[in-house]
């Protein structure tokens, strides 16, 4: 019988009735009286250099209150990155100012030349017309190949060239040339991590406001993490002491990493506030999105693999372009780097593991991380090139995983990580059971008395997530702890409110968290609220993203509800006249051990709060702890993902038929919601595999900037719901959080792209398309046929 | 500007718009309905449906003009009576059908329009219906399942089918 309430059971979401009825508070339902808005004249052009802005006329137009340019923003701080590699030479990455509106030059299309602050909307892109722009345009770099070239255009003119880091990792190159060199045999595959907009539903929305009478700014912005933003831009950016500094996040609705990141709107509308003494409102339209928001991916990687005679894994070698795009946005180089080689040893006991990435500007818009960042970029390469061994040396891709798994626990890879647990045997056998792997050769039969080619694609995945442990990646370069922070309120009348430093923009936290609380208290989850998206009632909190929320957050929540016990039972056991070890705290009632003298939740909570009857000599009055939380390692969430497919051979049209995840992310609170994480994962996996692509011309202009270019799963891109499994019955728990938990969030997007493309190599292989080794994503029907039909 | 008077969720409204005011800018300016959600700017993410006269219509590519002397509902307008969910609403809650919830107004009212044509849709139906309706964040499974059980039908059965 499943649980009804508490770890394990899968209550109905509370949130979901404001969202179902249209009672959710966006950042763009904040109106604040006065307002002004903002439009942003962004230029149209990949590379240019700025001669002269003469906003003039555009100032007399109606409803303008100020127009602002780069000038305006001389002496306020630029942009930061929260993350400094340092390159193989032991020199730090190069760090090109990021100026909040352009200054001196235009460097990507959607670049912000000017803001126009106007009584309306409407008149502020009126006005944003009348600007007279004087910029002389310059060849762009779009490909990283041209731009690593000797000679090329640069992005940044104080930069020696467009080189951001060559950075190198894991194992010395003379263990890793003497393995690859002792091979039996070396599979090699190129490949495109094609880039892709993360694309939430809500766009990008900041509302600044600013108090004259207390000096006291307030931004409500659509953000995954207020406290980061309240950091970065008060401290970097505008030189606002945190306490003048509210920042506020309200329902987000949705962020998938890209409002993780420190946008020039956000800078602009609390900075625009104060100067024209008025709030300052920006709404982005779809359009400004794609090429405003942080894209994702965008990796050219050279993978190698090497085996002995029988065909354990030896060596893996990687050699990656990363593109930053034309600025650094905040943790852009974190992705490729850290989030991206240390999960290069994926599941299996590969002796030597070396990555090599080089991070390149271009004229485009800044890359930093989209679900899963870094780990999808690995996860593809590995298991893309197994796939492809496999097939080379005609043996079972399954068989071949399955033979160079790590077994052993805790397992210390090549590559700086130690996974504390985990059993890729289950899950493989898992997704075997529920794949009815033995079935497919019917299936294929089938499938081809119709015409039609099938395939079976199978990988394994693993994530390093509960980001992360502080004092590591100081060492490894970041500019910000990574705890988390959680305080538990306890009201007089026994009620809760949690104040929790995660960031819920559809995860479910204010389900989840009292789901955590309410088991160890032995009371109802109705009492219970979580409070987060604002700076002014949270203690602190470094957001959600990296799979961390519960990892992480939900484990400073256990911490601070353990102090709260451990203060109730001193009450409980002056109450009780006994010691407060005798205490035992069951379903609300703390009892003394072996009596049946006991004293509910509220009484203890009441004399809290009304201490007439209390140890007032010992402790004080009042029920409130707060703790933070710092992980001591990584958490590793792993799994085994299967689909097949069925491929047209006279349009190359790929459709999904069956799909399979068997995930392990140790212990799951709520199963209903981690499915839907899953859900939603696997759908944006099969979007970066068969769909969407980021597509610029060779001038830097953004081919595909709206809905009607960038192809969005639809829910008939989707594998209907018969023959669609999602498993996350295989759980070993994570050994050093008190949960047990691992994080759900990335592993459907990390795991899926390459379960469809080596399906779909399956199924071309299956039709005598056996020159085909490889076809980049998204796998179109024009790339599938063209792969067919040797073109 | 132009006065217009329309019904909204069974209550009779006027305002002044210009010839430009879009629909979904009235319901959200105007009337402060915000559940109307605007994802896109070319008519693709579904978001901002109501319901014009009992069809479902994009209000981000219809003036609020246009709209002048019609019955519009919008989401606010969707619960029982009483408070509750409809039952629409109410499957979307028991399937765990949405996540973030920004696109989940829209994917109310076209399901609401889909089962008054379809009572009893298959699932290749309810897939194909959604076209104009885009969620980022549930992968659609859950979604397809609220609507399949708000028809009526027996969920479970159809997918060990």
């Amino acid at each position: 019988m499943p649980k009804d309430h508490g770890i394990g059971a899968s209550p109905k979401r509370r949130e979901d009735v404001r969202f179902l009825t249209g009672a959710g508070n966006y950042t763009d339902d904040i109106n604040v009286h006065g307002q002004a808005y903002v439009h942003f004249l962004r230029s149209d052009m990949a590379h240019g250099t700025i001669n002269k802005i003469d906003t003039s006329a555009a100032e007399g137009m109606p409803g303008v209150v100020r127009i602002f340019t780069g000038a305006d923003f001389e002496g306020v701080g630029g942009l930061p990155c929260g993350w400094e590699i340092t390159d193989k030479n032991g020199d730090a990455m190069k760090e090109p100012g990021h100026p909040v509106l352009c200054q001196g030059k235009v460097r990507h299309v959607g670049d912000p030349i000017a803001a126009v602050v106007a009584d309306s909307l409407e008149e502020a892109r009126t006005a944003a017309e009348a600007i007279e722009l004087d910029i002389t345009e310059l060849p762009a770099v779009v490909d990283m190949g041209k731009a690593l070239e000797a000679g090329s255009t640069k992005v940044h003119d104080d930069l020696a060239d467009n080189l951001c880091y060559d950075w190198q990792f894991g194992s010395d190159t003379e263990t890793t040339d003497a393995a690859f060199k002792s091979a039996a045999h070396v599979t090699t595959l190129e490949l495109v991590n094609n880039r892709l907009v993360a694309n939430p539903m809500e766009p990008r929305v900041a509302v600044g406001d600013y108090s004259r009478a207390n000096d006291e700014h307030t931004l409500y912005t659509t953000s995954q993490n207020p406290h980061v933003i309240r950091l970065l831009m008060g401290a970097f950016v505008l030189g606002i002491p945190e306490h003048k500094l509210r920042v506020v996040a309200p329902d987000v609705g949705g962020g998938f990493g890209t409002k993780i990141f420190h946008y020039a709107e956000e800078a602009f509308c609390t900075f625009a506030a104060k100067a024209c003494n008025r709030p300052v409102k920006w709404t982005s339209t779809r359009s400004e999105a794609f090429m405003s928001d942080a894209h994702g991916r965008d990796h050219v990687t050279t993978i190698e693999l090497a085996l002995d005679k029988d065909n354990n894994f030896l060596a893996v070698r990687t050699d990656t372009k990363a593109n930053m795009g034309a600025y650094l946005s905040t943790f852009a180089s974190s992705v490729p780097t850290w989030l991206h080689g240390t999960l290069m040893a994926g599941n299996y006991k590969t002796p030597a593991v070396q990555v090599n990435v080089k991070a390149v500007f271009t004229n485009t818009v800044p890359v930093d991380a989209y679900r899963g960042a870094g780990r999808p970029e690995a996860t593809f390469q590995l298991e893309r090139v197994i796939d492809k061994a496999a097939r080379e040396l005609g043996v079972d891709p399954i068989a071949l995983r399955r033979q160079n798994f790590i077994t052993q626990f805790p397992y210390a890879t090549p590559v700086a990580v130690e996974y504390d647990t985990g059993d890729y045997e289950a899950t493989m056998a898992k997704m075997e059971e529920l794949m009815d792997i033995g079935g497919f050769a019917a299936r294929r039969k089938a499938s081809e008395a119709k015409g039609m080619l099938r395939g079976l694609g199978v990988n394994c995945f693993i994530e390093a997530c509960g980001i992360a442990p502080s004092n590591l990646v100081g060492q490894l370069g970041a500019r910000a702890g990574l705890y988390d922070a959680a305080t538990v309120r306890v009201n007089a009348t026994g009620s809760i409110s949690v104040m929790v430093g995660a960031h819920s923009h559809g995860q479910g936290h204010e389900t989840v968290f009292p789901q955590v609380v309410a088991e160890m208290l032995g009371i109802d989850e109705g009492m219970i609220d979580i409070v987060h998206g604002d700076t002014s009632k949270i203690p602190f909190g470094m957001g959600t993203y990296g799979s961390r929320s519960l990892a992480v957050c939900g484990s400073a929540m256990v911490r601070a509800t353990e102090k709260i016990i451990n203060k109730a039972k001193k009450i409980a056991g002056h109450l009780l006249e006994a010691s407060d070890s005798d205490i035992e705290l069951k379903d609300g009632q703390f009892t003394v051990a072996g009596t049946d003298k006991s004293v509910a939740w509220g009484d203890v909570t009441l004399a809290a709060y009304v201490p007439h009857n209390y140890p007032l000599e010992d402790i004080e009055p009042g029920l409130e702890e707060t703790a933070f939380y710092d992980p001591a390692n990584f958490t590793y969430p792993a799994g085994a993902y299967a689909c097949e497919v069925e491929v047209d051979p006279e349009t190359g049209k790929v459709t999904i038929e069956k799909f399979v995840s068997a995930d392990d992310f140790g212990n799951v609170v709520n199963p209903m919601i981690v499915e839907g994480q899953v859900h939603g994962g696997i759908a944006q996996g099969i979007g970066q595999a068969l769909l969407e692509n980021c597509a610029y011309d060779e001038n830097g202009q953004l081919l595909s900037a709206s809905y009607m270019d960038y192809a969005m799963p639809r829910a008939d891109d989707i594998p209907h719901m018969a023959s669609y499994v999602v498993d996350h019955s295989c759980q070993t728990p994570c050994t050093h959080n008190p949960l047990g938990v691992k994080g759900c969030g990335e592993a459907g997007a990390i795991g899926s792209p390459p379960t469809v493309v080596n399906a779909v190599i399956d199924a071309l292989h299956s039709g005598g398309h056996t020159h085909v080794s490889h076809i980049d994503m998204p796998v179109s029907p024009s790339r599938v046929w063209a792969a067919m039909n040797g073109q | 500007m132009t006065k217009v008077t329309m019904t909204v969720n069974g209550k009779s409204v006027s305002g002044e718009v210009k010839g430009n005011t879009l629909l979904t800018e009235f319901l959200r300016d105007g009337l402060r309905l915000t559940g109307t959600h605007v994802g896109c700017d070319t008519s693709q993410c579904g978001a901002c449906v109501v319901h014009v006269n009992g069809e479902a219509v994009k209000s981000c590519t219809m003036f609020a003009a246009e709209a002048d002397g019609s019955e519009v509902k919008t989401i606010e307008g969707m619960a029982n009576a009483d408070g509750s969910l409809n039952v629409i609403q109410q499957a979307f809650q028991d399937y765990h059908g949405l996540q973030c919830g920004f696109c989940t107004p829209g994917m109310v009212m076209s399901a609401a329009a889909l089962l008054k044509d379809n009572p009893k849709p298959t699932e290749a139906e309810v897939r194909d219906y959604l076209e104009g309706n885009i969620c980022r964040c549930t992968g659609y499974h859950n979604i397809v399942r609220a609507i399949m059980a708000a028809s009526g039908q027996d969920v479970p059965a159809v997918a060990a089918e």
